[in-house]
């Protein structure tokens, strides 16, 4: 793969990141360190993001990842390549990833997709809005289907949209608000909509 | 028939109460769990084998039986129970519903179903997306090492248990074990080929099961109440209680327990407001998340939800996800965006998925528009059948699958599109 | 053993075998792309299912293990289906450019397409195109073509052990490549040309150049380095146009180092393809006759010991043998055939001699390298202990530049000969120790003591025994044992290289001579030059005598185990170049010294009667240790070792005469232990 972008010249660990490193390679094994490899290329890309404000993984930061891990670079690459959740060219400040499997589709995730382009600023899926606050991605079911259609905006999840409130939602983001995440029409949770039909007699249920 | 409160395992299902310790132990969590563990190894395995429980994760494989695969004896490498937490076959999320609000009957369900197959580690491998449910796990997984329920002689058992977390990055493949095997070891999720088995060779080259969130929830409550309570629930061989997610074109989607077997039309009707327009406007019912079959509505009018019945129809129980559709939905556009998604999920090792999955999209794409020939849906039938059962894992099999069923049931909408299409954009060869 | 019924026939293969070994023992052909005997199974291509009785669908038979009892079916209609749908995913889209691709007409998807490819595609939808990668000078990508089934990814992890090849992205996306350009580092990258089943990667060098039904292949032997590889060199004409390893388990199993592929282009350039005769100083064309009188001339009024004669890197053994018959015959036992100054004891084979042999490495169980970069001096050589390494339960030592990189892991123990003893205790914990002593270990002042002591060494930690001979010289290129054999060095009061140069001798003739600085040579010493490349040393001669490159001859050679090979004669030497010992024996003729063999029956027949390597080809004779008595030493300074080939790509007359591996040299530079002093 090609790289288009402008990539980094340096990147190392920050004391943040180090201590978030010493917790994970310490839950494997002695020896299998290279288990870690997905946990620090989220180290690499939440650092990104902090430093940057556009969570990605450069190039330097998989060899980075390479080195601490004792892998050759091309078995970190594959990995950042093979797994959807790692951008590896720079994001906007918010990340829109609109689902548009079947079952967010029936739900009306084209609404949401709509809502999106319309107030963005981005058309169409991989695209940046220009004053680099949106970057739209299409991505896969994300397992919260009865709270469809969702928008997971970086890692929080969105449910139950529609047009209007994906663009409230929106509106606030660019307001430098962070709405609560969740249903956005009040429910809870995966409860059906007006309330719980059964575990309705438990203790402390509607506490 | 409906299932009472009374029997329901997960018990916060709705998050309705705190997901934290003090919370879980008053809905039963942790109580007595050093005292099932005095039964012994033996006694746990086979009270799962005589509950019945198969496999929540899609495939339905007896639990106690694959539980009884573990070597009895260590030959000096480690064994391990790996938890699947990867829940990405569309249109299931009962799983994320355990983690982030009954994450203590998951973490005491690692406890006993470790000590059942002599693993004194386990790794549950959550999916990257799962990030908020992944920070509550974590903290469930900590506040029960506090408590002293986690770590050595886990909850005053004797036996020593290390429980972790693990989070992938976005790759649906990572749910069928031996690709979670290999993400968890740091590598692509790429199916393994088997055998070896993970019981005989699995992380880390070691015994390993893979069991998914749900079966593993349900250990501590079966082990508790029984294993012919749990088998009371449902057909013979179809036993228990199960989470079912109830979605797409219904009044109230939602996730609920539920008695196995429970008949479809009641299971919509009763839990989720039944189908938008009324039971006559359904059109059909992918019953068990994407990868089994759809079911046109006069199947759906009586069959019942559990492994047998609807594999009878060709289908399957799978997550138990009920997709619903009414008939104001373009089935075709509906399974093609299926065929997307496994496109995009292949992980690209074997030839045929590889290469087929990208056809089956293309022609697919195709048939939503009608910009094909009716022979073309014998083609595409053909690829699928080329696709199915030549892969190392099943993914190839899923992914053909919703196809299959769309050109079984509903042929003749495929054949009406091309036709419009036709008359559309060559009115003179129409006519 | 287990008992497996395939189509019928029965037949009995070892419990784990799989059932495409099983097949194969039945003489059942299974296609297959992803599978190779030499890597890991990857079971992806499933170009090589079969039917299982009683398995539910059919199963990729290279990674099936066998059961006892098992029936399997290879000419089902379940299996003809199977790679019939396989051979159509395949197909679908990848490029038919069968008319442009080089792989065309010995391409293994060309082959199967042709048994199980249906005569028309039913694929109408857009192709899939992939970008190819830049990965250096010698392997050519044309990654469309890529069918994915990894073999490259493994052979570079697993083989070359220079993991820089993967795939990255997924599904119909997966693409093989280094994700970062890059030229690959490894010195066996000419391989993946050869294990890509696709036209995928090509030989650069070979593009667009030939089709393999145009050649002339002849089976021969390498010998730019001293593992002796079995190859092939294939020609058009007067021309070699590449040069491919074949099979030999004991030797390079099927691999080859990049140089011996690559350097083929520099046999057309810098040739002396004419005698040359030094004229008021300067060097002017001449006739064979006026060549060989010039010589005469200056020899006959010499006596024999101010005569001398080397014999270098690059001699075959025929013209080695020839050489020192004519010096004797002129009286003289002033021979050496270490031009690079070696200090080797050849008064026993196993002073000088790779005794644990090649395949030997498998077996052994430690190791200790000394003064080595054995991945760049005999690189396959040095795959083998790599693979050696990856079965595990064995420990390396190194003596040496810092910064070298064998592929496998190395205790670093020091950069001179003080280190050596720090692995006597490993070494001595081990079955079967060996120790590597490189050839270049041994170019320096202390050179005897350094060879005293690590023979020493290897006594003192169970490396000689009756039954193990774990002390080993590694050679560098593939003319320096043969010479050893034959003895080619001072005799009964004989000068030694350093003495004949500096006008030690009045007359000396150089054979491939070419590993020293002629300015070394005293200024009226008279300098014949016998060899193929207008090289330095060329450059000192008075007469230069015109020989045949390996590749145009047919010759002996013996490689750093003492196995002598047959090179054959694969394209005529150029203009007036002639096969070397038939130059000495003519020469011998004029002078009325007539050698006493005058066809290659009886030179060879000479050869096995000076040592019986010669009377034994293709075979070593592999011994444990009989005589524990060491060579003389000394003792040894602290002088830091220092390896002998600067540039890889760059280390003989040939490869220094190549273009392809000037680019090489260009790229990659000098070896990453010397760039980094």
């Amino acid at each position: 793969m090609s790289v288009h972008h402008e990539e980094p010249t340096s990147f190392a660990f920050d004391a943040e990141s180090e201590a978030q490193i010493a917790k994970i390679v310490a839950r494997y094994p002695e020896g299998k360190q290279a288990s870690a490899v997905i946990p620090l290329l989220y180290v690499v890309q939440k650092q990104m993001k902090r430093q940057t404000d556009s969570g990605w993984v450069p190039r330097i930061g998989m060899d980075a990842v390479a080195e601490r891990l004792g892998m050759p670079p091309i078995r970190v690459y594959e990995v950042a390549t093979f797994y959807f959740m790692f951008n590896t060219k720079p994001v906007g400040k918010y990340h829109l990833q609109v689902c548009g499997t079947t079952p967010c589709w029936l739900r009306g995730s084209d609404e949401v997709l709509r809502a999106c382009q319309d107030h963005a600023g981005v058309k169409h899926y991989g695209e940046t809005s220009e004053d680099g606050m949106f970057t739209m991605t299409e991505v896969e079911c994300l397992g919260a289907c009865v709270n469809a259609p969702i928008l997971c905006v970086d890692d929080d999840f969105y449910e139950d949209l529609d047009y209007e409130r994906t663009k409230a939602l929106i509106e606030a983001l660019k307001r430098g608000e962070r709405p609560t995440p969740g249903s956005t029409i009040g429910r809870l949770n995966s409860a059906p909509e007006g309330g719980p039909l059964v575990l309705t007699d438990m203790p402390g249920a509607g506490e | 028939m409906a299932l009472s409160d009374k029997d329901r395992i997960f018990t916060n299902l709705y998050g309705a109460q705190p997901w934290n310790l003090e919370a879980a132990r008053k809905r039963g969590n942790w109580d007595g769990t050093a005292g099932i563990i005095a039964k012994g190894r033996d006694w746990i395995v086979e009270e799962m084998k005589q509950s019945g429980l198969r496999g929540r994760g899609g495939a339905g494989f007896p639990t106690g039986m694959k539980w009884s695969f573990m070597p009895k004896q260590s030959d000096g490498r480690p064994s391990y129970l790996v938890v699947n937490c990867d829940e990405s076959e569309p249109g299931t999320c009962k799983d994320r519903d355990i983690v982030r609000h009954d994450p203590h009957t998951l973490i005491e369900g690692c406890l006993l179903a470790a000590f059942g197959m002599g693993a004194h580690a386990a790794y549950i491998y959550i999916r990257g997306e799962f990030y908020n449910e992944s920070v509550t796990l974590q903290a469930a997984i900590d506040e029960a090492y506090e408590a002293g329920l986690l770590g050595k002689n886990a909850a005053g058992s004797g036996w020593d248990f290390d429980l972790y977390l693990h989070r992938g990055a976005g790759a649906y493949i990572c749910g069928e074990e031996t690709a979670l095997i290999e993400s968890l070891e740091g590598k692509k999720g790429m199916p393994r080929l088997k055998p070896p088995f993970p019981a005989a060779v699995g992380l880390y080259g070691c015994p390993s099961t893979v069991n998914n969130v749900e079966t593993i929830a349900v250990v501590p409550t079966i082990l508790r109440r029984g294993a012919s309570w749990f088998s009371s629930f449902g057909r013979p061989k179809n036993s228990g209680t199960k989470l079912f997610c109830i979605q797409g074109h219904v009044n109230k989607p939602c996730n609920v327990e539920e008695e196995m077997s429970i008949p479809m039309r009641e299971l919509i009707e009763r839990h989720a407001g039944g189908v938008r327009g009324g039971w006559d406007n359904l059109l059909c019912v992918i019953p068990g998340g994407s990868s089994t079959p759809l079911l046109p509505k006069s199947i759906c009018d009586d069959v019942l939800m559990d492994f047998d019945a609807l594999r009878e129809h060709k289908s399957g129980l799978g997550t138990a996800a009920v997709i619903v559709m009414d008939k104001s939905t373009d089935i075709i556009k509906a399974i093609a965006r299926l065929a997307a998604f496994y496109k995009h999920e292949s992980c690209g090792q074997c030839t045929p998925c590889r290469e087929g999955m990208g056809w089956q999209m293309r022609l697919m794409n195709r048939m939503v528009e009608g910009n094909a020939e009716i022979e073309e849906i014998d083609l595409l039938e053909n690829v699928t059948r080329r696709i199915e059962g030549h892969t190392i894992c099943a993914l190839a099999d899923g992914g053909v699958w919703p196809v299959q069923g769309l050109i079984r049931h509903f042929r003749p909408v495929m054949e009406e599109r091309i036709r419009q299409y036709k008359a559309r954009t060559m009115p003179m060869a129409a006519e | 053993m287990a008992k497996v019924t395939v189509d019928g026939i029965e037949v009995e293969v070892p419990n784990g075998a799989s059932v495409l070994q099983a097949c194969e023992a039945a003489g059942k052909e299974i296609p297959r792309f992803c599978y190779h005997e030499r890597l890991s199974v990857a079971g992806n291509c499933r170009m090589c299912l079969v039917e299982v009785e009683k398995a539910p669908k059919p199963v990729a038979s290279c990674a099936y293990p066998v059961n006892d009892g098992m029936k399997v079916f290879t000419d089902s209609a379940v299996v003809r289906q199977a790679r019939r749908n396989v051979m159509e995913f395949l197909l679908i889209n990848h490029p038919l450019d069968c008319p442009i691709c080089d792989q065309g007409g010995e391409c293994d998807l060309q082959d199967q397409a042709y048994a199980f490819g249906a005569d028309g595609s039913r694929y109408t939808e857009a192709k899939r195109a992939v970008k190819d990668k830049n990965i250096g000078p010698l392997v050519k990508t044309v990654m469309t073509r890529c069918i994915q089934c990894t073999r490259c990814v493994r052979f570079s992890a697993e083989v070359a052990g220079t993991a820089e090849l993967g795939g990255t992205n997924r599904g119909e996306n997966l693409e093989i490549g280094t994700y970062v350009e890059k030229a690959l580092t490894s010195e066996l990258s000419g391989n993946l040309i050869d294990i890509c089943p696709v036209g995928a990667l090509t030989s650069r060098p070979y593009a667009f150049v030939s089709r393999p039904w145009e050649l002339k292949k002849t089976d021969s032997i390498d010998v730019l380095d001293a593992v002796g590889c079995n190859i092939r060199v294939d020609a058009r004409g007067p021309e070699v146009l590449r040069i491919i390893p074949r099979v030999n388990e004991a030797v390079n199993e099927e691999w080859m180092a990049d140089r011996g592929r690559f350097s083929f282009d520099g046999l057309k350039r810098r040739r002396l393809d004419r005698p040359w005769v030094r004229k008021d100083g300067k060097l002017v064309a001449a006739t064979w006759p006026e060549a060989f009188s010039a010589i005469a001339a200056k020899l006959s009024g010499l006596s024999g010991d101010r005569i001398g004669a080397v014999a270098g890197a690059l001699a075959d053994a025929e013209s080695t043998l020839a050489l020192k018959d004519l010096m004797a015959a002129y009286g003289s036992t002033n021979l050496d055939c270490r031009d690079d100054f070696a200090t080797i004891d050849a008064s026993r084979p196993d002073f000088y001699r790779f005794n644990t042999t090649i395949a030997g490495i498998d077996e052994a169980d430690a190791l200790l390298i000394i003064g080595s970069d054995v991945r760049r001096e005999a690189p396959v050589l040095n795959a083998r202990i790599r693979k050696r390494w990856t079965q595990g339960k064995f420990k390396v030592g190194f003596v040496g530049p810092r910064g070298v990189d064998l592929t496998y892991p190395a205790t670093y123990l020091g950069d001179g000969p003080a280190a050596m003893s720090a692995f006597a205790e490993t070494l001595k914990g081990a079955e079967k120790p060996m120790i590597i002593l490189g050839r270049g270990a041994l170019s320096r002042p202390d050179g005897a003591a350094v060879l005293a002591v690590s023979w020493a060494l290897a006594a003192e930690v169970g490396a000689l025994k009756p039954d193990w001979h774990g002390f080993n010289l590694l050679h560098l290129f593939g003319g320096q044992v043969g010479a050893l054999e034959l003895g080619f060095v001072p005799g009964q009061g004989g000068k030694d290289q350093a003495a004949m140069l500096g006008g030690g001798v009045d007359a000396l003739w150089l054979l491939n001579a070419d590993g020293f600085d002629p300015a070394r040579i005293g200024a009226d010493t008279f300098v014949i030059y016998q060899g193929h490349h207008g090289d330095a040393m060329a450059g000192r001669a008075d007469v230069i005598l015109p020989g045949a490159a390996y590749t145009e001859k047919e010759a002996t050679w013996v490689n750093t185990e003492g196995r002598a090979q047959r090179g054959r004669l694969a394209v005529f030497p150029p203009g007036e170049a002639k096969e070397d010992w038939r130059i000495i024996r003519a020469f011998s003729e004029g002078v009325g010294k007539t050698l006493p063999y005058d066809d290659t029956a009886a030179i060879r027949a000479a050869l096995a009667a000076a040592s019986p390597v010669f009377g034994r080809v293709g075979e070593v004779q592999r011994a444990g240790c009989a005589d524990m008595a060491g060579p003389a030493g000394g003792s040894v300074s602290g002088v830091p070792f220092v390896l002998p080939l600067p540039v890889y790509h760059q280390a003989d007359v040939i490869s220094r005469a190549s273009d392809v591996m000037a680019e090489c040299a260009a790229i990659y530079g000098p070896a990453p232990a010397l760039a980094a002093e």
